[in-house]
């Protein structure tokens, strides 16, 4: 039977099959952080095993990590203590570890993908469910749980059912002013946050061929927002030019014997999927969301739709406006902001640097806006500064932190207060992600940037 | 870690008619930071349950003294977003020990099977019979038979059967995890990794 580009990963990765139960599925490259490690390690310790192939984890230091100051001892005794943990549990079982203040430090999305740990055909798992953003490179990778990181630490492995397929074609062109953000946000408004639960996606289609690796990763990453384990894109030119010559990519002849490989990643023209879905480039508009849940999304020129006209419970949707402060039919545009956050594994690269630079350059922050701008990584902030967009930025009256996962999950200081409105580049809208009663719309850094200089939701193709 | 072993539940129920309750609710992040599996029944709807001081919500279902129970009966697309196991420990720490929903995230329902706590999908109309059951009548019990694979209301005698992976029912039914199957299969594993190319 012909085989799409999930299966030929899927299937090559199956360590024995069960009958009526799932698949032991081995792991080529993991992930770990110090939010959801330590437990995994104390699973070991309790059993007296070992990690089976330390060579093939990876630890970095990112969720509750504080964006200034990177220097000092970290204040919150909790979150030093999750910060030691994984530095103890990497030295003591041998695992690479960067840490706060080493100069690979980033956000674990980030900094895979730079350095190479990241590869196509790889299969790829962390205890963090937007691991769906390696996809980009013709990877499978997902988010798991801790007892999975416990399994996958001593024996590599992991056991799942294999999902179901669903393919997901964008083709056309996409106008000024929308970005890969807002095709993604566009796909999730249109399937809501349950729509793909159960299925691996694969995009299709001109858009994502036209993507750069930075649009991809944007892309992959918000698969698990729709319901997606996670979601990939076949690898082409466009990914081997990026991977090529990263520190961990291979080298020399190892480096040929993989491409060739990696050219046979490829779904053939007659596999079929479960389900398979096609979309217009023409129809998609820079994006903001309005509720509680990313699938809750507009155009930035619509308004918020009636109770009666979205799918679900009028319950649950009049409980997500009342929390927002919003109503039904309100324009969105217009909407007084308080906070920008730019950042995250979603959308703290740097093209998405480049494209706040690009409308913030010659004007000024709105003065009762307070903006984060937190680079992804250490290499991240490296580019902004080689770059020039830093002078942009800070004559922009913007500063940069430092890198980390910072407002898009406010674990560490970095937390929108109760009742503010944040317009963030993040993954996540739900309530108090931002800080315990924080409002968040989620958008794309042109829209973040828009928002920022003049203080309220703004289109971004006026400033374009 | 290995858990208790599950075969009948029969408990009353707590009611949470809402949809896309995500794993944020069910544990906000702030409350992640601990390196032990303690306390976190604690912060379980922590932003739901509790004013900013502390205070309890006097609405919020886990305030109402009238319900209680180790089954909890969340509505649609529940436990969706972030992957921390954390929430599914919340949930088994609070005392609950089944979840019911007409339709779970994948990740929340994984983590849920390796701890212990028996997430058991039901249609749209049985969830809403159940609902109903409980607002009639909070002493209202459900049976969860994980052997034979049923849910009943036992005040109407209404049932639904539901699925659940052969594997999954014996390690449930035993209290095994998956690590004590892997464990048994390293020469397997170290076999397939040495044919691999990276």
């Amino acid at each position: 039977m012909s085989k799409t580009l999930f299966d030929k990963v899927w299937d090559s990765h199956v360590v024995r099959k069960i009958e009526g139960g799932p698949d032991v599925f081995f792991i080529d490259r993991h992930f770990i952080h110090e939010v959801t490690s330590p437990v995994a390690f104390l699973g070991l310790k309790n059993r007296g095993l070992s990690v089976l192939y330390p060579e093939r984890t990876f630890a970095t230091a990112d969720h509750n990590t504080p964006t200034i100051n990177q220097h000092l001892p970290v204040e919150d005794p909790l979150s030093a203590n999750q910060l030691k943990a994984l530095e103890d549990n990497s030295n003591e079982y041998g695992i690479s570890h960067w840490g706060l203040g080493h100069k690979k430090n980033g956000i674990v999305h980030v900094v895979g993908p730079e350095n190479g740990i990241t590869f196509p055909g790889a299969t790829i798992v962390c205890g963090d469910s937007h691991t769906s953003t390696h996809g980009a490179f013709g990877a499978i990778a997902f988010g798991i749980g801790t007892s999975e990181v416990e399994m996958v630490l001593s024996t590599q492995c992991i056991m799942q059912p294999k999902p179901k397929k669903m393919r997901i074609n964008v083709n056309g062109q996409l106008g000024k002013g929308v970005t890969p953000k807002d095709v993604a946000l566009y796909i999730i408004s249109k399937l809501t946050t349950s729509g793909a639960t159960g299925y691996f996606v694969e995009y299709a289609g001109d858009v994502f061929e036209n993507m750069t690796m930075e649009g991809r990763m944007t892309v992959c990453n918000l698969s698990i927002e729709m319901g997606a384990r996670g979601g990939m894109i076949a690898p082409d030119e466009t990914t081997f030019d990026y991977l090529k010559d990263k520190p961990l990519s291979p080298k020399g002849d190892a480096w040929d014997t993989a491409v060739a490989h990696w050219k046979t990643l490829k779904t053939e023209a007659d596999a079929t999927f479960d389900k398979e879905l096609t979309f217009s480039a023409s129809d998609i508009e820079p994006m903001i969301t309005y509720g509680t849940n990313p699938g809750m999304g507009i155009g930035i020129s619509n308004n918020i739709p009636d109770a009666d006209t979205v799918e679900g419970g009028v319950a649950t949707y009049k409980k997500s406006l009342d929390y927002m402060g919003y109503a039904e039919n309100d324009s969105m545009l217009g909407k007084k902001i308080d906070y920008v956050f730019l950042g995250s594994c979603t959308n703290g690269r740097i093209e998405d640097f480049r494209a706040f630079a690009s409308i913030v350059k010659g004007k000024q922050k709105a003065d009762h806006v307070t903006a984060w701008l937190v680079p992804g990584s250490h290499e991240v902030e490296d580019k902004i500064k080689e770059e020039g967009l830093l002078d942009i930025i800070t004559e922009a009256g913007f500063v940069l932190r430092q890198p980390g996962c910072s407002a898009c999950l406010a674990m560490n200081d970095d937390k929108i207060p109760a009742g503010k409105y944040a317009v963030s580049t993040s993954n996540r809208n739900f309530e108090g992600r931002q800080g315990p009663g924080s409002r968040t719309l989620l958008a794309s850094p042109l829209v973040a940037a828009a928002a920022a200089v003049t203080g309220v939701v703004t289109d971004p193709r006026d400033l374009l | 870690m290995a858990y208790d072993k599950f075969n009948i539940l029969t408990s009353t129920a707590v009611p949470l008619p809402l949809e896309n309750v995500d794993t944020d609710q069910i544990i906000p992040a702030r409350f992640l930071k601990a390196t032990e599996r303690k306390g976190f029944g604690d912060n379980l709807f922590r932003d739901w349950r509790y004013n900013g001081d502390d205070t309890p919500k006097e609405d919020f279902v886990l305030n109402n003294p009238i319900y209680s129970g180790k089954i909890l009966v969340g509505g649609k697309n529940f436990g969706s977003g972030s992957s921390r196991e954390h929430a599914a420990w919340a949930v088994y720490d609070y005392g609950f020990r089944c979840v019911v929903s007409s339709f779970f995230a994948d990740i929340f329902k994984n983590n849920c099977l390796n701890i212990g706590v028996l997430p058991v999908q039901v249609s749209p109309e049985f969830s809403e019979q159940i609902f109903n059951a409980i607002y009639e009548d909070a002493n209202t019990e459900i049976e969860v038979n994980l052997p034979e694979q049923t849910i009943t209301i036992k005040s109407t005698g209404a049932q639904e059967s539901f699925d659940i992976n052969s594997y999954k029912k014996e390690n449930m039914l035993n209290g095994f995890d998956d690590i004590d199957y892997l464990q048994n299969m390293k020469g397997e594993i170290e076999t397939f990794a040495n044919g691999l190319m990276l």
